[in-house]
């Protein structure tokens, strides 16, 4: 059996809506009609009145979560696409990103977005948007590369008391495929060397992960030997992995899908 | 709506008040055992005063550099905010807005949570991190609101259907907002969402003729702002926001219907703001035939009138009432200029609950 990068999104949402009757799912299309990627398929009969069909309104869908969050529940919040999740940019960063700091009363909520560039996704429908989110304090970003970070996260994301921001790569939702769900993960906030290498370090995160993955494949035939480091989180930045390895190479080299002035990479 | 007071009481000790500090909002008076109205009417109208004589201390501490940052009052809109505090009951939410002292009042928020927020004392809800109006206890049920207009009456449907998916029966949850909120992204997306829903939210605009300098003319093409509950497909009801017993009748009425099931309803109240939109501002763009018209009546003069005129009290008790809660005003204001004011070398300013995912922290 195997198992892709987006069965496994649906999966972790399964779990969370199984294991802790405080979660629940609200989305456009989410509900009978399973997502518009398939990643709530499913839930809805599963899980009656807990996956429900949200109206085009991506404010009042952030601005419901950080409701439901103060009243204890612990939301999951899909953006059809990241590159709409701007429309509901003042809830995110000043309702949610500030709850807790203001009144310390914690903001348990999880937006998922799914984002990146694919085939023919236009300019609207194909943004990386972490750098934005990661500006704000108040915010995890989790960029998970593979299938099994894009299990264990989402559901550290929903167990996590504060705001996170989980960006899902459309790239990686069908071709990425691993043998089984993971039992373990990385802490949280830890980066992940990918492949080991002494000439030079690539740190990057999420699809861009397995473009320097091959890239270093391809340069160990010419004696480089490459260095891959995963964020796994774009927020917090694992400061001490991406230090530490550089130190061994000397060399840096990083890179990423977003914009490159203000984008995450630079930092 | 007897045993109101009690009830604020309870509620607010469930929800981490000081009852102390409650019983000094609502100690002393002359309640008889006459109409149930006219207690209603007196106890809403002792609030109303209180929030004038407290909104008046703050606009004096402004004028006194006391106060670091705006002050926005709510005169004028006494009668319609003090009904709207005093129509939810313990367990329901409130998320008022910037011109709402008598509302949060009569919701069971004391005199000193307004004091140490305004004068920036740590020991306030906020801590001293957010100074003037965006204070709240969202644990109970009174929601901070955010600047950004129409902003919380999606977060008020989230606590409700929270409520409904927890199985919690009976909750109402009120959203203040004036009419220039409106014309805003959030206030559509929310009353949709609430009509969508069929949440019981009763969503309160105060029209109150300028959203800071701009009239209505410039806000809206409607007749009536009332005509766009139908377009939601929710209930809507139209009140004379100068008119406290219009006001307690209406808010009553709206609660009840949304708690018995019948799904948001919008009430649009007609007033005129008696003030600038902050004390920074003199508002001489405010025309002079509206304040000449009924709209620009007071409407704690007016509820004092009433009062006086339908021998429910008398001018001797109002003069009693009105010295209570100049003192009450001016004791948690002594009070609070005594505190420490917060020292940003001690605070902590993670804005994680997950201390060690925080920035400083990496």
């Amino acid at each position: 059996m195997s198992i892709t990068y987006l069965e496994a999104i649906r999966e972790a949402q399964a779990r969370a809506l199984a294991d802790d009757p405080r979660v629940f799912i609200y989305g456009q299309d989410v509900g009978a009609f399973g997502g518009a990627f398939k990643a709530t398929k499913n839930l809805a009969a599963e899980f009656p009145g807990r996956v429900l069909d949200a109206p085009i309104s991506e404010d009042a869908i952030v601005g419901l979560g950080v409701g439901a969050a103060i009243e204890g529940m612990r939301p999951i919040l899909e953006m059809q696409f990241a590159d709409f999740s701007t429309v509901g940019f003042n809830q995110i960063v000043n309702q949610a990103a500030t709850l807790f700091w203001r009144t310390n009363l914690p903001c348990p909520i999880t937006i998922r977005l799914p984002f990146g560039g694919t085939k023919g996704g236009g300019p609207f429908h194909s943004q990386s948007l972490e750098a934005i989110y990661a500006h704000y304090p108040g915010l995890i970003v989790m960029t998970p590369a593979t299938v099994e970070d894009a299990y264990s996260m989402l559901l550290e994301a929903v167990a996590l008391d504060d705001p996170v921001i989980f960006c899902e790569h459309k790239l990686l939702y069908y071709h990425l495929k691993a043998e089984q769900l993971p039992t373990e993960a990385f802490p949280v906030g830890k980066a992940r060397i990918a492949r080991e290498g002494r000439d030079m370090t690539i740190v990057t995160y999420s699809a861009m992960v397995h473009e320097a993955l091959e890239a270093a494949g391809e340069l160990a035939l010419e004696g480089w030997q490459v260095e891959v480091v995963d964020l796994r989180t774009i927020k917090p930045l694992d400061t001490d992995t991406v230090m530490a390895s550089v130190a061994r190479t000397g060399r840096l080299l990083c890179v990423g899908e977003s914009w490159p002035w203000g984008g995450s990479p630079p930092k | 709506m007897g045993g109101l007071a009690k009830e604020i009481l309870q509620g607010a000790a469930r929800g981490g008040y000081s009852q102390g500090m409650l019983q000094t909002v609502l100690q002393g008076g002359a309640v008889g055992e006459v109409s149930p109205f006219r207690d209603t009417y007196l106890k809403a109208f002792r609030f109303m005063l209180l929030a004038r004589i407290l909104d008046e201390k703050f606009a004096s501490l402004y004028r006194a550099a006391k106060i670091h940052g705006g002050v926005f009052l709510g005169r004028g809109q006494e009668a319609l905010s003090v009904s709207v505090g005093y129509s939810l009951r313990p367990g329901d939410v409130f998320a008022p807005l910037i011109r709402d002292a008598a509302g949060r009042l009569a919701f069971g928020e004391p005199v000193l949570d307004s004091v140490r927020t305004y004068l920036g004392s740590p020991l306030g809800p906020m801590r001293a991190r957010d100074g003037n109006v965006h204070r709240g206890r969202p644990e109970a049920g009174l929601l901070p609101m955010i600047s950004h207009l129409g902003a919380m009456i999606s977060v008020v449907n989230g606590v409700l259907l929270a409520r409904r998916l927890k199985q919690i029966p009976g909750s109402v949850g009120a959203a203040c907002v004036g009419e220039g909120a409106t014309s805003t992204g959030s206030f559509h997306e929310a009353l949709n969402q609430a009509a969508v829903e069929k949440l019981p939210l009763v969503l309160v605009v105060a029209n109150n003729q300028y959203a800071y300098s701009t009239p209505t003319a410039r806000q809206f093409a409607c007749d009536s702002l009332l005509d766009r509950a139908q377009g939601y497909g929710v209930e809507g009801h139209a009140v004379d926001g100068t008119d406290l017993e219009g006001c307690l009748k209406v808010l009553e009425l709206a609660v009840a219907r949304a708690r018995a099931g019948n799904g948001p309803q919008l009430i649009e109240a007609s007033l005129l703001r008696l003030c600038g939109h902050g004390e920074h501002d003199t508002a001489e763009y405010v025309d002079a035939k509206l304040k000449a018209s009924s709209l620009g009546r007071d409407c704690l003069k007016i509820a004092e009138q009433s009062a006086l005129h339908q021998g429910w009290t008398n001018s001797e008790t109002i003069a009693v009432w009105r010295a209570e809660a100049v003192q009450k005003v001016e004791d948690a204001v002594a009070m609070v200029q005594r505190e420490a004011g917060p020292d940003p070398f001690e605070e902590s300013w993670q804005a994680l609950s997950t201390r060690d995912l925080s920035e400083g922290n990496e």
